[in-house]
């Protein structure tokens, strides 16, 4: 359990976090999102004790992360693969980060077995390609078998076994009962791996739900109707408050009225009906929606994700 | 992911670990000799600082003895004088066992494991110095033993029944252990390899160059207390005449407590940045 509480983070002039508040619970994946630049890097940083926040407070279990006795045992974190001495081997990279909080040294073996780097443990770290650096990061993460996981953007640049593989072990470790908390910029990629969604821009907070309610919550939920008098039935769907968008496949695209309602307007007016199709918005078209406002850049029609 | 084979996270559950016990110092400690004695770089000074200090060393004192001149002669201190150049390796090796981890990002890993920066700095110091100091006295050691051997014939040689030669040779190690210690506290002000490396030499040698272009009345007191001279007072085992010079023991307390000022200084400002 991590309770993050009115965060602010400011560097120079630049608010990076602005008083944000969220709770990550254990038992699923909790999914932190928001367009670069949003403070995500940031908001893990100061949880990790790395940043001194301006204001507010990050507890882990109740406690400060610069409290926790024996911090390896209780967060793992990845921030990203390259935070090591390439100089070093695998295996004694491993066991310095273990004998500072006091972990066993065959710990370090165990750890390397589950990420598979057991083969090329006595290799120096630099000459690790990305993925193998991620799975060595995911090793230091293990190593103290820690209650609440935190991994920020792990699936960058990563070729699609590696995503696939970390995707596994974070529902895994979820499914354990952990708390597991991940950063992305990538709405499709969450929609894969979260369960829950902590959505920020600019700093600040923009949505805490599941991903089912986003999708829910979205007004880009609409609905397809297709019929061969559209010019009969459009007046009133904009009457009652829809609306209404031509289709380049002559559909009428509607929001902002659900389908009964919309039914029953066509049977009042006596309209023949071919298609009434719900459409739920996807997860992307939410997140847009939702940091569209926030979001740093613009590119035209609001590319700021994906990139 | 090359031939790396997928393995499910089973295992992660097994009861891998005794029961949970608080991370102490002595855990950092050993942490912190790890790390050191795991790197390629501290072979490559070690290796440099011996080639030095014992290798130019003999060479200097053999030339010595040829050319021996009996006024001020002091065969103790032209044994070690390769010490002075000596000593940068040291310093390098200790400079980088703080930048290392800053320009490599292992920082941002040594932090979220020892979020106690205060006690993590202790740790890295005290190996360091501990590397330094065992390095140092080997060095002296066998700088001196090997110096003297090959001025004897040539020119009168030092034994450790004379006064102060003993203290001198031993001194020595410490001088090169709180150089040690002060380099870890300038890479942990600086953070950057290079500019702390800079900084060092610029305390060592370049400083006390440009010194020497001040009138006298203001060159004697500060050629009497910048700090390493004052530190390396400690090697001498007879006093210049009618120089400026503090005695062994006030000097080398002196250098000690500039080094406890850098070090309560980089203690401060670590635990006020950001990593």
């Amino acid at each position: 359990m991590i309770e993050v509480r009115n965060l602010t983070k400011r560097y120079g002039s630049t608010l990076a976090v602005d008083n944000l508040s969220f709770d990550v619970h254990p038992g699923r994946v909790t999914g932190f999102l928001g367009p670069n630049g949003a403070g995500k890097t940031t908001t893990m940083r100061s949880m990790l004790g790395l940043d001194r926040p301006d204001g507010g407070s990050v507890k882990v279990d109740g406690r400060s992360y610069v409290d926790l006795p024996a911090p390896l045992r209780e967060v793992g974190a990845l921030l990203d693969a390259k935070a090591l001495h390439g100089g070093r081997r695998a295996y004694f990279h491993l066991l310095c980060l273990a004998q500072s909080n006091g972990i066993p040294a065959r710990r370090v073996d165990e750890v390397l077995e589950v990420v598979g780097l057991t083969g090329v443990a006595k290799r120096r770290a630099g000459g690790f390609s990305l993925g193998m650096g991620q799975r060595l990061g995911i090793a230091a993460a293990l190593l103290g078998d820690p209650k609440v996981l935190m991994f920020d953007e792990p699936v960058n640049g990563l070729d699609p076994e590696g995503i696939r593989w970390i995707r596994t072990i974070i529902r895994a470790l979820a499914a354990q009962g952990r708390t597991v908390f991940v950063s992305s910029h990538l709405m499709s990629e969450m929609a894969l791996t979260a369960d829950h969604l902590i959505v920020i821009g600019k700093g600040r907070l923009i949505a805490d739900a599941s991903v089912e309610e986003l999708i829910k919550g979205s007004s880009r939920r609409s609905v397809i109707v297709r019929t061969p008098d559209s010019s009969k039935l459009w007046p009133r769907l904009v009457a009652a408050g829809g609306e209404v968008e031509h289709q380049p496949d002559g559909s009428l695209l509607v929001s902002g009225l659900e389908a009964p309602t919309i039914g029953e307007l066509a049977a009042q007016s006596a309209t023949v009906l071919h298609e009434l199709t719900p459409k739920e918005a996807s997860l992307e078209e939410a997140f847009m929606e939702l940091t569209e406002e926030s979001a740093e850049f613009h590119a035209g029609t609001g590319v700021a994700v994906g990139a | 992911m090359d031939t790396l084979s997928l393995q499910t996270p089973q295992g992660m559950t097994a009861p891998a670990l005794p029961l949970e016990r608080p991370s102490t110092f002595p855990d950092v400690l050993l942490s912190e000799w790890t790390k050191i004695r795991t790197l390629r770089s501290t072979f490559f000074s070690l290796a440099a600082a011996v080639v030095i200090v014992i290798g130019m060393g003999t060479l200097i004192s053999y030339e010595s003895g040829l050319h021996y001149t009996p006024v001020g002669w002091d065969p103790t201190t032209i044994s070690l004088s390769a010490l002075i150049v000596g000593q940068l390796a040291i310093a390098v090796l200790g400079v980088l066992s703080i930048t290392g981890e800053y320009s490599t990002g292992m920082i941002r890993t040594t932090f979220a494991a020892v979020p106690r920066r205060g006690r993590l700095l202790a740790a890295k110091a005290l190996v360091f110095t501990g590397v330094a100091l065992v390095t140092g006295e080997i060095l002296s050691w066998v700088a001196f033993a090997l110096g003297q051997a090959v001025m004897s014939g040539h020119a009168p040689t030092a034994s450790l029944g004379q006064a102060n030669v003993a203290r001198a040779v031993s001194g020595a190690g410490l001088y090169v252990a709180l150089i040690g210690l002060m380099a870890v506290a300038i890479g942990t002000l600086v953070r950057h390899t290079a500019g702390a490396i800079v900084s060092v030499v610029a305390i060592l040698f370049v400083l006390p160059g440009v010194l020497q272009a001040l009138p006298s009345s203001w060159r004697n007191p500060v050629e009497e207390y910048w700090p390493t001279n004052a530190g390396a007072q400690i090697i001498k085992v007879t006093q210049g005449v009618g120089v400026h010079e503090l005695s062994a023991g006030w000097g080398f307390g002196e250098f000690a407590l500039f080094v406890a000022v850098l070090l309560g200084l980089a203690y401060w400002l670590l635990n006020r940045r950001d990593a």
